[in-house]
C-alpha cells in the first residue's frame, strides 16, 4: 500500500493548518461565506440539505484497517456513528459541525488521509478498479498509474482553475469495473501486439445532463509519456473548454463538440511540444519504486481446492453468497470476496461506525492490509484465502454485511437524493429499499442474473442513471417527486447510454413499474440473456409496451 | 382551489450547519416555532432583516420557502423543505425529528 513521503506528508499538514486558520478568519468574521466558500470547498466541506457535509479521497479506493478504524472513531467522535461510501469511491460524513473540521482533518492526517481534490474545480481525486492486484488477467496494476496521476494532479498550478470539475478513472483489464468510458479521461491498460504494456486514453465521457460515453483519443500511449500525454489533453481542455456556461463547461461538451479526430490532433500538437522540452518523462526508476508500494502480498503456494470451502457450500446462505460475492483470483486457492453494503432495506453504501471498527479487526485477525471501496458503493477484500472464507463469510454475517446480492438487482447503486443533498430534486435511497424489499427473494434475484439498477436523485447523476440496466431518474414535478425510467445503459466495457422509457411515476408507482420491466425482460429474454442484452436485442418498444399497457389497466 | 402559499424564512448556523428557522428578528431551531408570512412584503422585510445576521458571521444561505397551514400545523409546499425541517426521511433516527436540540 502507498505510504506517504515527507512531501505528502508536509503538504497535507500544512493543509490542515491553512485550514484551521481560515475556519478561525470565517468565525471571526475576517471571511465572508463568498470569501471562505472555495476555501472550504477545496477541504471537500460542503454546505447540504441539513448541515455541513465532508467529502474524505479514498485514493483509487484502498483503505488499511488503521485508516477505516479512524473513520469509525470520527464517525462517533465528530458525526453520528456512520459514514457513506460514494460512488466515486469517497467517503462522506454528513453531519460535521464546521467547528470540529480542522480536528477532523487533523485526524485524518494522522492516518495519511484528506479531503483535497474531492470538491472544486480540479482534478478530482483518481479511481481506479477494486479488485487491482488481485484479478487474474491483470495487465498492470491501475492503482500504479493511479498513484503516478495523484502525485502529479494534486495542486497542479495549471489545473487548479480548471473551466470545471475532471474526473479520472483507471483499469487495468479488459474487463472495466472502474466505469473509464463515462469519465473525463478514462485509462485502459493494455498490450499491444508486440506484447508491450501502454494505455489507451479515452477522454470526454461523462453523465449529468449531457451523458456521453468517452472518445477514443490516445490509442497506444507508452508508460514514459502517459503523463505528457495526459497534460496535453489537459491543455486543450484548458484552453478551449468553455467558461461563459457551466452547463457546457465539462470537457465531454468540448471532445464532442470537436469530435475524437480533431481533440487528438490537437492533444498531439501539444504533446510534441511537452515531449520536446523533455520534461514529465516518467523515469523507470521512479515507475519502480511506485510500483512497488503496490507489490501484492506473498501468496502462499496453496491447492485451488479447499476442504473447508467446499464443505461449506453445503450451508445454502453460504453457497448463495459464494456464487454472487466471490470472484476468481489470481493466484491459487485464493478468492476476491465483495462485501454487499445493500442489506435488504439498508442505504445504499452507508456503514456504521461499528461495522467499520468489527471490518478492521476481522483485517488485523486475518493479516489484511487493505480494504477496497467499489464505485458500486461495496468493499472488498482482495485476497482471501479460500479456506478462511466460511469464517469470513460467518463473521460478516453477524455485522450484517454478508448479503448475497453483488451485481443482482438489489445491489443498487444510488446517490444520497433529496433525504441529504441539497442539489437533489427527489429522494432516491427510500425508492431503493422499496425496490430491494419488492425483490428479496434471493431466488428470484438469481433468477434474474446481472442486473444493474443505478439511482439518481436529480440530473447530476451522482448514481450513474445512465449507466444503470435500468437507471431511475428522480425529477421534481410541481414540487412532487416523480421518477423517470432508462433502459440499456453500461457503465462495464460495453458502456453505453440509458434510454429514457416514457413518462415517469409517481414515488407510489415506481416500483411497480420496475416489476413490470422486469417481467417484460423475464418474457423477452432468450437463453442467457441478462437484461441489458434482452433490451439490446428487442429495443425500446417491447418494454415500453408492457410497462405501460399494463398501467393503462391498471388503472381501469 | 388550493390557498395561496405562505412563506418562511431559513438559513443555516454557520458553526454547526444547523437549519433555522426565523421568527419576531431572531432564529429558532424548529419549524413549527417559526412565523409564517401571510403576504410577500412582511416575508422580503424579515429576509432583508436577516441580513444582518450573515454581517455579523452568524448564519448563512438565509433564503425564503413557501409553506401552508393546514388545521394550524405548518406544512411546506415542496418535499425538500419537509425533510430539511424533520431530517432525513430514511433515518427517523436522525435530523429534528429525532430529539429536540438545545439552542
Amino acid at each position: 500500500m502507498y505510504r506517504y513521503d515527507e512531501f505528502d506528508a508536509a503538504m497535507v499538514a500544512d493543509r490542515v493548518a491553512q485550514f484551521r486558520y481560515q475556519v478561525e478568519r470565517r468565525l471571526a468574521g475576517a471571511l465572508s461565506e463568498d470569501e471562505f466558500k472555495p476555501l472550504r470547498l477545496k477541504n471537500g466541506l460542503y454546505l447540504q440539505l441539513h448541515s455541513y457535509m465532508l467529502r474524505i479521497a479514498i485514493p483509487y479506493g484502498t483503505l488499511s484497517a488503521q485508516q477505516l478504524r479512524k473513520f469509525a472513531y470520527i464517525a462517533r467522535t465528530y458525526d453520528r456513528g456512520y459514514g457513506h461510501f460514494t460512488t466515486r469511491q469517497n467517503l462522506q460524513f454528513h453531519w460535521p459541525r464546521l467547528v470540529d473540521v480542522p480536528d477532523i482533518l487533523a485526524e485524518l492526517a494522522s492516518v495519511e488521509m484528506h479531503c483535497i481534490q474531492t470538491s472544486g474545480n480540479c482534478i478530482r481525486n483518481v479511481t481506479a478498479d477494486q479488485f487491482a492486484g488481485a484479478i487474474a488477467g491483470e495487465i498492470e496494476d491501475p492503482r500504479i498509474l493511479s498513484e503516478i496521476v495523484r502525485q502529479w494532479s494534486t495542486f497542479h498550478p495549471e489545473f487548479s482553475y480548471l473551466p470545471r470539475k475532471f474526473k479520472i478513472a483507471v483499469s487495468g483489464t479488459t474487463h472495466d469495473r472502474a466505469a473509464v468510458k463515462f469519465h473525463d479521461i478514462g485509462i485502459e491498460i493494455i498490450k499491444n501486439d508486440a506484447g508491450e504494456t501502454g494505455y489507451r486514453v479515452f477522454v470526454g465521457g461523462g453523465m449529468g445532463r449531457t451523458p456521453y460515453v468517452g472518445l477514443e483519443i490516445g490509442r497506444f500511449v507508452a508508460p514514459e509519456d502517459i503523463l505528457a500525454y495526459l497534460e496535453a489533453c489537459m491543455r486543450v481542455y484548458n484552453e478551449y473548454g468553455r467558461r461563459d456556461n457551466i452547463y457546457k463547461a465539462r470537457v465531454k461538451i468540448l471532445a464532442h463538440q470537436l469530435g475524437a479526430d480533431e481533440f487528438r490532433r490537437q492533444a498531439e500538437l501539444e504533446f510534441a511540444e511537452i515531449k520536446k522540452a523533455g520534461t514529465l518523462q516518467l523515469p523507470e526508476r521512479e515507475l519502480a519504486r511506485i510500483a512497488a508500494y503496490f507489490a501484492p502480498p506473498e501468496f502462499e503456494n496453496l491447492p485451488e481446492e479447499s476442504p473447508e470451502f467446499d464443505a461449506a457450500l453445503a450451508n445454502r446462505d453460504f453457497a448463495n453468497w459464494a456464487k454472487t460475492n466471490l470472484t476468481p483470483h489470481r493466484a491459487k486457492g485464493y478468492a476476491i470476496a465483495t462485501i454487499s453494503l445493500k442489506a435488504i432495506g439498508a442505504t445504499p453504501g452507508d456503514a456504521s461506525a461499528d461495522q467499520m471498527d468489527a471490518l478492521a479487526q476481522l483485517m488485523d485477525d486475518f493479516g489484511y492490509e487493505e480494504i477496497r471501496v467499489t464505485h458500486e458503493q461495496n468493499l472488498v477484500l482482495p485476497h482471501v484465502k479460500k479456506r478462511d472464507l466460511p469464517v469470513i463469510f460467518a463473521r460478516l454475517k453477524m455485522l450484517d454485511l454478508a448479503t448475497a446480492n453483488a451485481g443482482l438487482i438489489t445491489d443498487i447503486i444510488c446517490c444520497p437524493g433529496l433525504d441529504y443533498c441539497d442539489l437533489a430534486n427527489a429522494r432516491s435511497i427510500p425508492i431503493a429499499q422499496a425496490i430491494q424489499q419488492r425483490f428479496a427473494d434471493l431466488e428470484r434475484q438469481h433468477e434474474l442474473g446481472e442486473l444493474k439498477i443505478k439511482m439518481s436523485g436529480c440530473i447530476n447523476a451522482c448514481g450513474h442513471h445512465h449507466a444503470g440496466h435500468i437507471g431511475i431518474l428522480g425529477v421534481d414535478k410541481k414540487g412532487v417527486e416523480f421518477y423517470q425510467i432508462q433502459l440499456g445503459g453500461s457503465g462495464a466495457e460495453d458502456a453505453s447510454v440509458g434510454e429514457i422509457m416514457g413518462p415517469g411515476f409517481g414515488k407510489d408507482e415506481i416500483v411497480d413499474a420496475i416489476e413490470r420491466v422486469v417481467d417484460a425482460y423475464l418474457k423477452l429474454r432468450m437463453d442467457g440473456e441478462r437484461l441489458l442484452d434482452t433490451y439490446r436485442r428487442v429495443g425500446m418498444a417491447p418494454f415500453k409496451n408492457m410497462v405501460y399497457q399494463e398501467q393503462l389497466h391498471a388503472a381501469y | 382551489m388550493a390557498t395561496p402559499a405562505s412563506q418562511m424564512l431559513t438559513a443555516n448556523r454557520l458553526p454547526d450547519g444547523q437549519v433555522l428557522y426565523w421568527r419576531g428578528g431572531e432564529w429558532v431551531l424548529e419549524l413549527a416555532d417559526g412565523e409564517v408570512f401571510t403576504d410577500p412584503k412582511s416575508a422580503d422585510a424579515a429576509l432583508a432583516a436577516a441580513a444582518r445576521f450573515v454581517e455579523k458571521n452568524e448564519v448563512v444561505a438565509t433564503y425564503l420557502f413557501d409553506v401552508r397551514v393546514v388545521a394550524g400545523r405548518i406544512v411546506p409546499v415542496k418535499e425538500r423543505e419537509i425533510i430539511r425541517a424533520a431530517g432525513p426521511s430514511v433515518r427517523p433516527d436522525l435530523g429534528k425529528q429525532a430529539a429536540h436540540v438545545q439552542v
